[in-house]
């Protein structure tokens, strides 16, 4: 069995042996191994060219990626938690995001992002800013939430010829267990069926996946499916509205806070192009808009939790 | 790995010629020609948006880009169009790029000197100033880990010196020693705000905190900035890091189209005109006894020729508009990259 960081870990690994072009950036990712140890053991492997600890700058990590990606590298730049792309957003939104439209020039570089809470990270180790960058044209954004996911996708987000946020849930490093094929192999950017049914379907990605899945193991009888989106852009809309033909009433779950959140978008898709096919309103179960708070009490109060989740479903089971 | 093809034979013939200085005036009299043509058709209604040039600053640009080797690469600021140009854009393109044409260079998806072609060598620039700072040196970094003989150059301005991303630009490349070349084109105002509300310590002073030399230049005076900037790059080249090149010049007409620039002291105007970098190099070459006049009307042709042909060009289609937002198939890197030496 392997963990998620481990499968991380081994994607990375894998595609810098296959490919002499990916280079690691980060701060402390060489001789530290990474603040969570993804690139335990790099160095001695890659050398100091491949595995860079950078200046803490997380401007200047993405900016430098995107002129190394322009002339012909495939940097993975390494954000120490989520929470710092905020300092690396305009080189990324602005410089990464529109320079393909702009000038035909594709941008290939992967930005690392250890998102999510639920460990008293607090407001600045716990954020989940993927819809910051859904907003963003340009930017391709994907969030595993198994270790076999995990390493695929990071495959298939280094070799994708544009800027990709990989979202990886820090609270599934060592939660998340499974089997994870050996060597290279790219995971779609598409949506998966976690569980298949047909009362419900609860539309989640990431660390939430699980929360799902736990909150609807047994659920009074009921089928309940659970799609687990995996990239959010691009959208698997067909994924999407499939399910819920199939299972006509929709709980979406973020752990991100609610407004503009990647289900409010998977919420308003099923509203224009699935009315037909609901037995109910669309349910949404998110994170309030509330800085993550640090104190245990307080922060399970606002993160979605198993509880939660089912309460949501079995309300709208009976509606 | 994949090159895009080189559209236009590099170096330009004048570059081989046994005189630089005509070519160097050369680029300047395109730039200014077509900047001012660009800004006849913006008064015409045919430039959407506002229109930003650089004139008086010509020298800066046509210096420092003559300098670099077709195989550097090169991160290009808004009043540098004679970059381009030295690269090998055609005129034509470049005032279909100012009327949002689809023979533009973005295609109509940027405006005004919003642009870069990959296929020479070029990044365009945001709005952000100065992230392509950063870009460059990301350039310099890739290079430098392959241990490839090129050098990536950019240029900023006073006020960008003010932000974090210059910071990190300079630290990253004084830290990895990087063969990239900074040009501050200090035109003396970041639109209305002067110098001295910029900064309390000289960007030239504050290179050498960032380990590697500042050197300030006359950035009206194309041979000088030519000069300086080839010893940079030999410098980098060497193994020995970045350069911060500092081109004093002056912004002889406002930020952009709308802005009459009455914040700017009409005797300190004056004393700039005195100094124009075309007119200087003009007399240089004079009394070299190189035709000037000659030089002159073989660029205006030029320019008359690349007005026709642009305005000949049809405005993009409104159904590309959300074409291209990614790229759908392999990312092919800069171009030319062919060594021509």
């Amino acid at each position: 069995m392997t963990t998620y960081l481990e499968a991380i870990s081994d994607g990375l690994r894998e595609e810098m042996r296959a490919d002499d072009r990916v280079l690691c950036m980060g701060e402390d990712i060489a001789d530290f191994g990474g603040a969570f140890k993804v690139t335990d053991g790099f160095l001695a492997e890659f050398g100091p060219d491949r595995v860079m600890d950078t200046p803490l700058a997380e401007s200047g990590i993405v900016g430098t990626a995107i002129g190394a990606a322009v002339v012909g590298m495939r940097p993975v730049c390494e954000m120490q938690f989520a929470d710092f792309i905020a300092c690396g957003f305009d080189q990324l939104v602005n410089v990464a995001g529109k320079m393909h439209y702009r000038q035909g020039l594709a941008v290939p570089i992967t930005v690392r992002l250890p998102s999510g809470g639920g460990f008293s990270g607090g407001p600045f180790h716990s954020q989940n800013p993927e819809a910051w960058f859904m907003h963003a044209p340009g930017i391709k954004v994907v969030a595993p939430s198994t270790p076999e996911d995990a390493k695929g996708l990071l495959i298939s987000a280094i070799r994708d010829p544009n800027p990709v946020c990989f979202l990886e849930h820090k609270h599934l490093y060592r939660r998340a267990k499974g089997e994870v094929p050996a060597g290279t192999y790219e995971t779609p950017m598409t949506a998966r069926v976690a569980r298949p049914g047909e009362d419900l379907v609860v539309i989640a990605y990431g660390a939430m996946v699980h929360t799902a899945l736990e909150a609807t193991d047994d659920l009074d009888g009921a089928r309940v499916e659970v799609l687990d989106l995996r990239s959010l852009v691009p959208l698997d809309e067909a994924a999407i509205l499939d399910s819920v033909r199939r299972c006509s009433k929709v709980v979406v779950v973020d752990e991100a806070n609610r407004t503009c959140a990647a289900g409010a978008e998977v919420a308003a898709l099923i509203a224009q192009r699935a009315f037909e096919d609901l037995d109910g309103p669309v349910v949404r179960v998110a994170t309030p808009d509330v800085p993550i708070p640090f104190s245990p009490p307080l922060e399970q109060a606002v993160l979605p939790s198993v509880d939660r989740v089912k309460e949501a479903c079995r309300e709208l089971l009976e509606y | 790995m994949a090159t895009q093809e080189v559209r236009r034979p590099y170096p330009s013939p004048e570059r081989e010629a046994a005189d630089d200085g005509v070519a160097l005036l050369r680029y300047m009299l395109l730039m200014r020609f077509l900047e001012e043509r660009a800004m006849n058709l913006y008064r015409q209604g045919k430039v959407p948006g506002s229109f930003y040039d650089g004139f008086g600053q010509e020298a800066v640009s046509t210096g420092a880009a003559y300098a670099m080797a077709p195989e550097d690469r090169l991160c290009v600021l808004h009043r540098d169009l004679a970059a381009h140009l030295v690269r090998g854009v055609e005129p034509a393109r470049v005032l279909a790029q100012y009327m949002g044409r689809a023979g533009g260079i973005t295609r109509g998806r940027d405006g005004n000197v919003h642009f870069g072609d990959p296929s020479l060598g070029c990044v365009g620039m945001v709005s952000m100033l100065p992230d392509m700072m950063l870009v460059a040196t990301g350039m310099a970094m890739a290079f430098k880990l392959r241990r490839e003989p090129r050098v990536a150059l950019t240029w900023f301005g006073d006020g960008s010196t003010s932000r974090g991303d210059w910071h990190e630009a300079m630290n990253w490349a004084g830290v990895q020693r990087l063969p990239v070349i900074f040009v501050l084109e200090n035109n003396q105002y970041a639109y209305s705000t002067p110098l001295s509300k910029q900064f309390a310590v000289d960007p030239v002073q504050r290179a050498g905190a960032y380990g590697f030399p500042g050197v300030t230049v006359d950035g009206n005076d194309v041979e000088a900035v030519h000069a300086v900037t080839r010893e940079a790059r030999e410098r980098a080249l060497a193994g020995a890091g970045p350069t911060m090149i500092e081109a004093v010049t002056m912004r002889m007409h406002g930020h952009a189209a709308h802005d009459d620039m009455r914040y700017v002291p009409p005797e300190l105007l004056e004393e700039w005109s005195r100094r124009d970098p075309v007119e200087r190099q003009e007399r240089r070459l004079a009394e070299r006894g190189v035709d000037v006049e000659a030089v002159r009307n073989e660029v205006r042709a030029e320019v008359d020729r690349a007005t026709e042909e642009a305005l000949a060009m049809p405005m993009p289609e409104p159904s590309q508009a959300t074409e291209g937002v990614f790229c759908e198939g392999e990312a092919v890197p800069l171009g030319d990259g062919r060594p021509v030496r």
